[in-house]
């Protein structure tokens, strides 16, 4: 990994758009499901999904552990395949893509991991400057630049040279952020962000993300099982049991659903 | 009736039908673009240039036992000047390329096996996929390239300080001059020795790398996952390079006979 930070392998034109400046089609979701079925082994892990996330919306899935949340999240990034249905990212059905047409969509989505998912073998700035060096034609100075104004914006402007292991767990988590931001996605894939951290910390990243939604307009899908996340974050909610939806609408309106665990769920916490 | 292989047949099936896909498509993909030459260079330097100290310290010491254990046998036959020919010509076609393929399988091997699967365990080989980079090329084809280069080359070094190992044990037991040992010792050694003796080792070098990006790619089961795959790394490919040596000696001796002396 390490040479990666010193390889500058172009692929992109110095006229050539960056991910924000492709619009997708007037109306178009940012990201559609379209009845997604998937197992491993013998066990039916999403069960006939179908939903879409608007553009520039927070949208929350919530679910206990277990319930296919982060495996929805992974077929939108196309790290797993449905066994039935399709998946749509804006015009592209990214699960039907492979090689550079999926690497050309993924361009245009930040993830952040549960774990932040750090190369461990280089630094924390050249982990956010990773993906500038492969897929923008900026020089190295602007790409640190760059690197480092993202750190700034998570509160680690100061950490560019530290090794990942340095890091605190909230640390990784502002880290991951950074770099999951550094192509400016127009969409952003978050898996559980408060896991692990304080509730302070947590809030910390949640502040974060909103603050990307509300000036970036970046459409934000965060996976979660902790309430206090998912009200902070989401304009509309999604619930998961058992592989399949069992309810969407805004947190006012799942306060008031019909289903029993929606409520129960809505009202705890710290559900799962 | 029905007949089906018992699970534990049609699991070692599917995993060498999985590997032998996995090895092809790292072929396929080392000679397509976009080529990964910074982080190929990379792994030269890992996997080959940090090899060369273990290879040139072992090599040496091959070369000192050989020739102890060889002039043993020689002088009951009053034959001693053919200890540096014998000695060149046993590390040059087969003790050299098998010694140092073995070696490298428990240093590369191990290496790539813990790393990849580390990568694995720790999702940073989904965090490239999300990055937009082609995890496998980037892992996976940089290091199968860089241990084909490599490998034929430290068999190269492993070589030489065996001679050299054997030259310093010449020396302590007779005296003998340098150049004059060297002189007996590429006496009868020709093209038709070294060539396809080092093309072997392109062999174990691709062997060494896909079996251990193989197993590290496919890593479960966390920590103890990544230390599995590093040991089965190790032995796996071990085993594929004894049992292969043997095909491409007999491959070799078929299209050089005057390598098997006929």
């Amino acid at each position: 990994m390490t040479g990666a930070a010193t390889e500058v392998r172009r692929e992109a034109s110095a006229d050539e758009p960056v991910a924000r400046d492709i619009k997708p089609s007037a109306g178009t979701p940012a990201v559609r499901m379209e009845r997604v079925t998937k197992s491993f082994g013998a066990r039916k892990v999403l069960d006939d999904v179908t939903f879409d996330v608007p553009c520039g919306t927070g949208f929350v899935i919530l679910g206990r552990s277990g319930t296919g949340k982060s495996v929805t999240l992974r077929h939108m990034i196309g790290l797993l395949r449905p066994d039935s249905g399709r998946v749509f990212v804006e015009d592209h059905e990214i699960s039907a893509l492979s090689g550079s047409a999926l690497s050309d969509v993924r361009k245009r989505m930040g993830f952040l991991f549960q774990s932040a998912a750090l190369f461990d073998s280089i630094s924390v700035g050249e982990n956010v400057a990773f993906a500038m060096r492969r897929h923008t034609p900026l020089r190295d100075a602007e790409i640190r630049q760059r690197a480092k104004e993202k750190l700034a914006a998570v509160g680690l402007e100061n950490d560019y040279e530290k090794m990942p292991g340095a890091l605190s767990g909230g640390m990784r988590k502002r880290a991951g952020l950074a770099r999951a931001l550094a192509l400016d996605p127009p969409i952003l894939l978050v898996d559980e962000p408060s896991a692990g951290l304080d509730p302070i910390t947590a809030e910390e990243i949640d502040g974060l993300l909103v603050d990307m939604k509300k000036k970036g307009g970046t459409t934000l899908i965060v996976v979660t099982h902790n309430m206090l996340s998912a009200r902070r974050l989401g304009d509309q909610l999604l619930m998961l049991h058992e592989g399949r939806v069992i309810a969407r609408g805004t947190p006012q309106q799942l306060d008031q659903d019909s289903n029993e665990l929606v409520r129960a769920f809505m009202t705890s916490q710290h559900a799962g | 009736m029905d007949v089906r292989a018992p699970e534990p047949v049609t699991s070692l099936l599917a995993g060498i039908g999985d590997g032998a896909l996995f090895a092809l498509k790292a072929v396929r993909s080392a000679f397509a673009p976009p080529f990964e030459i910074g982080e190929t260079i990379r792994q030269l330097y890992e996997l080959g240039l940090r090899s060369a100290p273990l290879i040139a310290v072992s090599g040496m010491a091959v070369g000192v036992v050989l020739s102890m254990h060889t002039r043993a046998s020689l002088e009951r036959f009053g034959a001693e000047s053919m200890i540096p020919a014998g000695l060149a010509m046993a590390l040059v076609r087969e003790t050299g390329p098998l010694t140092a393929g073995l070696l490298l399988s428990g240093r590369i091997g191990a290496g790539i096996g813990a790393e990849i699967g580390a990568m694995r365990v720790t999702e940073q080989i989904d965090a490239l996929e999300a990055s937009a980079v082609d995890a496998f090329r980037y892992l996976v084809v940089t290091r199968v390239v860089a241990c084909v280069i490599a490998v034929p080359i430290l068999t190269t070094v492993m070589n030489f300080a065996g001679m050299f190992g054997g030259f310093l044990a010449e020396r302590t037991a007779t005296g003998m001059p340098f150049h004059l040992y060297m002189n007996r010792a590429f006496s009868l050694i020709d093209i038709t020795d070294y060539v396809p003796a080092t093309i072997k080792t392109m062999v174990f070098g691709f062997i060494i790398a896909t079996t251990a990006s193989y197993l590290g790619f496919n890593t479960e089961s966390g920590t103890e996952g990544v230390g599995r795959a590093s040991t089965r790394a190790v032995v796996l490919s071990s085993m594929l390079i004894i049992v292969t040596n043997v095909l491409l000696v007999r491959l070799i001796f078929f299209i050089f006979p005057q390598a098997a002396g006929t």
